[in-house]
């Protein structure tokens, strides 16, 4: 009876009791993008537990000093440590007392590399994360994921976004959206998000940065449609089938 | 195992005699060769007077592209059509098998093919092979009953929908149907949203690529519209074509034709009966 040995043998048994194997409360996914004035972004909710959604008003966006604000998906307690780095980093910048702050540019350079050197000693933040800021005129969008993989684009998502909402951005994302156009093209992803993901859930909160700072909306929910005459009576060609 | 003392006759489905020589053998590291699937976008939607079929056209070898315009929307009935994603071989066995099934109730009872009928065939010849069969299936058709969209699952389980994708690009075809969908469409307006959607799994997925494939069914007939959209055109062949270097010097030229061409008889479209 061979023992079940990991292959790398260079994880020594005391170890696996303090690594993150998988998460447990999570969030499903964020959708971000660029217009005029600065950065909108979108996420609902929900904290699911398995698949209980076990809280419904989690809030998955903080905004980060006075440039950035930050979204994540995945295990809700490692976003909430993230927190506290950052809290830690904005303080010691603060501290400086120089004039100078740090801006979207510098805070996702710092994610990406506790994201990396993390799942590098195989002990990941079960986190998808975006980032997004104003910081003198410059718009910055960028993504980090719980493998340290990041990059900056003009719309980003997170989880299931990535397959659903990206393919909707890319088609109808242009330069120099305005407010209003920015929040109908979110609300489009996550009207769709909502009907496809099975850990969506109906409560979702907009935030917007801008020079002037964040602004996180109060939560709201989408109007849906559900009156398809196909949805009435699927039956209707071969009674008793369904 | 005890063996049973009465040998019952083989009945049909598939056969696990081999299934722990294959397990002992991908151990060792001998693994068998990899499908050729049709990593798909397939979709179909409902619109005023009938069904829209769509689907793209690669197929894939693991991470090659072994067919740059394969035909993924098989022919069942002359008012039915059936696009398959999954192991291509599964799918042109299992809508083939099913057709001349079709076929041949149509001459038993006199009468055209309902869409049900196709269903049923698929469903339970799916169910019986318990998802080794890997056919994923989007079913459409106009019968006397009107226009009917079904989606067929390797399991066997169906669903009956107004617009429907299956394949790996599913997602992306969804995303715009979820967005852009409404009922009473014109023909246009569905031929538009279903290019658009195939597009969106042509462009966003990597199983999926090459050109648009589209079927209208309705109540007067079909209409199969093959490439009909190619937004992949190969746009960097040489204008000069292919010459052979300098160097090789043509001596002589002589040709021999092996046989004598064939005819080929016009008439009968290989779709119709």
């Amino acid at each position: 009876m061979a023992s079940k040995q990991p292959e790398n043998s260079l994880l020594s048994p005391e170890s696996d009791s303090q690594r993150t194997l998988y998460p447990y409360v999570t969030g499903t996914s964020v959708v971000a993008l660029k217009y005029k004035d600065g950065i909108l972004m979108a996420a609902d909710m929900g904290g699911s537990y398995g698949s209980t959604l076990r809280y419904k008003s989690v809030e998955r966006m903080k905004p980060i000093g006075k440039h950035s604000l930050l979204g994540a998906s995945g295990e809700i307690s490692d976003f909430q440590e993230i927190l506290r780095y950052l809290d830690e980093l904005i303080l010691y910048d603060n501290m400086w007392d120089d004039g100078n702050s740090l801006g979207p540019k510098e805070v996702h350079n710092y994610l990406t590399r506790v994201m990396y050197n993390r799942r590098n000693k195989f002990n990941p933040l079960w986190n998808s994360l975006v980032l997004g800021g104003v910081k003198n005129g410059q718009k910055y969008l960028g993504t980090v994921s719980m493998i340290g993989v990041n990059f900056e684009d003009n719309h980003v998502a997170t989880g299931f976004g990535n397959h659903l909402a990206r393919p909707i951005l890319r088609q109808e994302w242009h330069e120099n959206l305005s407010f209003e156009d920015g929040v109908r093209l979110l609300e489009k992803c996550m009207r769709v998000l909502l009907y496809r993901d099975r850990s969506a859930v109906n409560k979702l909160q907009i935030a917007k940065i801008t020079e002037d700072g964040v602004t996180i909306s109060q939560p709201y929910s989408l109007k849906t449609y559900w009156e398809f005459s196909a949805f009435e009576n699927p039956a209707q060609g071969a009674i008793g089938s369904w | 195992m005890s063996k049973s003392v009465i040998k019952t006759p083989p009945k049909g489905g598939f056969s696990f005699d081999l299934c722990k020589r294959n397990e002992m053998l991908a151990k060792k590291g001998v693994n068998p060769p990899s499908f050729r699937k049709t990593g798909t976008t397939i979709v179909g939607l409902i619109f005023q007077d009938g069904v829209i079929l769509g689907a793209d056209t690669r197929a894939t070898e693991g991470p090659i592209v072994c067919d740059k315009n394969c035909e993924k929307i098989h022919y069942m009935a002359p008012n039915i059509y059936c696009c398959g994603a999954g192991t291509a071989a599964d799918t042109e066995a299992v809508t083939d098998m099913v057709s001349s099934q079709l076929q041949l109730h149509r001459y038993h009872t006199g009468r055209e093919s309902r869409v049900v009928t196709a269903l049923t065939l698929l469903k339970r010849h799916l169910f019986n092979y318990q998802g080794y069969v890997s056919a994923a299936l989007v079913l459409g058709g106009v019968d006397v009953t009107g226009p009917h969209l079904h989606t067929i699952y390797p399991h066997g389980s169906t669903d009956t929908l107004p617009f429907a994708t299956m394949g790996s690009g599913s997602l992306a075809a969804m995303a715009v149907f979820e967005s852009n969908y409404r009922e009473g469409l014109t023909r246009d307006e569905g031929i538009k949203l279903v290019t658009e959607a195939i597009c969106s799994g042509i462009f966003n997925d990597l199983g999926s690529g090459s050109n648009v494939d589209i079927c209208v069914i309705t109540k007067g007939g079909k209409e199969y519209l093959r490439n009909h959209l190619q937004p992949n055109p190969r746009t960097y062949t040489s204008s000069k074509g292919y010459s052979f270097p300098k160097k090789t010097e043509v001596l002589l030229t002589k040709i021999t034709p092996l046989k004598e061409k064939v005819e080929i008889i016009e008439g009968g479209d290989v779709m119709e009966e």
